[in-house]
């Protein structure tokens, strides 16, 4: 940004103009999750200027998607050419219906189900009437009734795709090791101390010596899960897993369920009695009726935080790449554009880590978590005591 | 009455920028004065940090 | 949260709990556990020979240390050999030495004594035949004295005053 103010003085009146034009377009993009609600729902093309193109471009590119789609074209008719493919779609609406997404023609065109119509509408199907039409309420939000939707989106074959090459990634390096005497060759040379790491920097710190065994295949799972899907994000297959928020409620639900179904008389001991026999019981009660609703709170918060980051955090470092990159397409100018491209191309490295910093942090947190449930009195004590030390 | 909504965001986003830079310099601080504790400092610098960016993540989304 | 919430997919939600639990399930049972198993198997196998390692180092040391005492031994062993047979050929030595002076002893001893015997035999031989040939002079002169009378009675004549009695 400063960079960009220091070579302001050097640009024409013109230029400048189009660089205020193309930061608040940033702001804007990065607001726009409240403008978005508000635009019109007409979407008529041709005549769209080229910020709201990239805004919508970045819109959809964020969302999921109902067909494996690499990238599309128009073509000299003005036709939509789409390179990729359709994916099943899965509804429940009285009865299963499952139809191939090609039906939708991208959301152009309105699907057609023995007697039900759906139609695509900001990336949800709705069911409509054979014209498609879309009702919406004062807020602009559709009414029409929407069916239970199990389709086989991008995302899940995403996830799919990525849980298949997981699979047979580590297995292969499973059975390198029992064909090696237990050492690891090719690939394994790289991912063994990764495993390590996870293994002797975050589980048994964290958890304990005695207990982390049990925890070790989730906290690897997620682990390289996070990691290879956040790395595919960033490759221009275009795929977005973990910016969507069921991924990620998903994930840290199953966190929150481990934690909780692990944690020992302590773990809970610790909730609803924090204080212990510090002091007499009637002098807690006052103290109680504000510490345990905070601290059951804190149950739920540590997940939700979980969450909430790893998606916060891989959309924005989206939203910011492609806003660098559409910048390029509104300077159109000999400074401009190598300008968006070295910030692009600077926010990508930082991406790169982003991405592997995440599901450190995904792991990291959760193998702190495991520690907390996990934890037995003696436990505590022993930290105490090194607390008391230092 | 969506900018205002917007500017307490951003500003709850400003603290916790500097919140978490506090955090990250003194542990940074402790690191050099205590580098064998690296590993406890870092663990404990990340659920602080962890912590207050959930109050901004909170307050993001409500916008 | 508004927002958040509209963008929640139940779909997408299932999908991905389902898939990844069934990824963890499979990884846990067919990737997890033998690739934890295996690096643990080496990292003990490894600790093991290290321990190995050190114990055979430590037993080395020992056999070396009861290699240089036994050494140490045997070499105090033999010096004490040599001495007790230095003492011992002194001794004998010394015993011969002292047995052949007793010996000598007693052969000069002996030979004194039978000097001393054959002398005095010799001695006692002499007197015997010094007597005898006295006696036989005495004789022959007692003879040939008193043949003559006078020279009788001058004799005893002389014999009685040479005892004067007083």
């Amino acid at each position: 940004m400063q960079l960009i103010l220091s070579n302001d003085y050097y640009l024409g009146n013109m230029q400048r103009k189009n660089l205020v034009k193309a930061l608040t377009l940033l702001l804007l993009v990065f607001a726009f999750s409240a403008k978005a609600q508000h635009e019109t729902t007409v979407e008529e093309h041709g005549d769209k200027d080229i910020k709201t193109t990239i805004k919508e471009y970045i819109q959809h590119h964020l969302q999921d998607s109902y067909d494996f789609s690499l990238t599309s074209y128009t073509n000299d008719n003005g036709e939509h050419v789409y390179i990729g493919a359709p994916l099943p779609v899965v509804l429940i609406d009285g009865g299963l219906q499952v139809f191939s997404s090609s039906k939708f023609h991208h959301g152009e065109t309105v699907a057609e189900v023995g007697e039900n119509y759906y139609k695509v509408y900001h990336g949800k199907i709705y069911k409509t009437d054979a014209a498609g039409t879309i009702n919406l309420d004062d807020h602009h939000h559709p009414t029409n009734a929407k069916p239970l939707d199990f389709s086989i989106t991008k995302n899940v074959a995403v996830i799919f795709l990525v849980g298949l090459l997981m699979f047979f990634l580590f297995r292969g390096l499973a059975n390198s090791y029992a064909k090696n005497n237990g050492i690891a060759t090719g690939s394994g040379r790289f991912f063994e101390p990764i495993i390590l790491y996870i293994r002797d920097d975050i589980a048994i710190p964290n958890i304990g010596e005695e207990k982390y065994k049990k925890y070790m295949p989730y906290l690897l799972t997620v682990f390289f899960f996070i990691w290879i899907i956040n790395m595919l994000g960033l490759t221009p297959i275009g795929v977005n897993v973990t910016n969507s928020i069921s991924v990620t409620v998903a994930l840290a639900l199953i966190t929150f369920l481990i934690t909780n179904f692990t944690g020992t008389k302590d773990y809970w001991l610790h909730i609803f009695d924090p204080l212990g026999s510090s002091m007499p019981w009637i002098a807690k009660i006052p103290l109680y009726i504000i510490l345990i609703p905070i601290e059951v709170l804190g149950i739920f918060i540590k997940p939700f935080s979980l969450l909430i980051r790893l998606y916060a955090n891989i959309k924005a470092g989206h939203i910011v790449l492609m806003s660098l990159i559409g910048l390029m397409f509104i300077f159109k100018s000999w400074l401009g554009s190598p300008l968006s491209f070295g910030l692009a191309f600077a926010i990508s490295l930082i991406e790169l880590l982003v991405a592997l910093l995440q599901a450190y942090i995904f792991t990291m947190l959760s193998a702190l978590y495991f520690g907390f449930a996990s934890e037995t009195h003696e436990h505590a004590e022993e930290h105490k005591g090194e607390i008391e030390h230092l | 009455m969506e900018i205002p909504v917007m500017v307490g965001a951003g500003l709850v986003v400003i603290g916790v920028g500097i919140g978490i830079g506090k955090i990250g310099g003194s542990a940074m601080d402790a690191i050099a004065r205590q580098p064998e504790a690296y590993g406890k400092i870092q663990t404990a610098m990340l659920i602080a940090a962890a912590l207050i960016e959930g109050i901004g993540f909170a307050a993001l989304f409500a916008v | 949260m508004e927002k958040l919430l509209g963008e929640f997919s139940i779909g997408l939600f299932f999908w991905q709990t389902v898939l990844f639990l069934a990824l963890l399930f499979l990884l846990r049972k067919f990737a997890w556990k033998p690739i934890l198993n295996a690096v643990n198997e080496r990292e003990e196998g490894i600790k093991n020979a290290l321990d190995e390692a050190e114990n055979a180092r430590k037993e080395m040391q020992n056999l070396n240390a009861d290699n240089e005492r036994i050494l140490k031994e045997a070499r105090a062993q033999r010096d004490e050999l040599l001495k007790e047979a230095r003492e011992m050929k002194e001794n004998i030595i010394s015993e011969a030495k002292g047995e052949a002076q007793i010996q000598a002893n007693k052969v000069v001893e002996q030979a004194q004594a039978t000097i001393q015997a054959e002398k005095q035999a010799a001695i006692t031989d002499l007197k015997n035949q010094v007597a005898e040939l006295s006696v036989g002079i005495a004789e022959k002169v007692v003879r040939g004295e008193l043949s003559d009378k006078n020279k009788q009675i001058k004799l005893v004549e002389e014999m009685l005053k040479e005892v004067t009695i007083s």
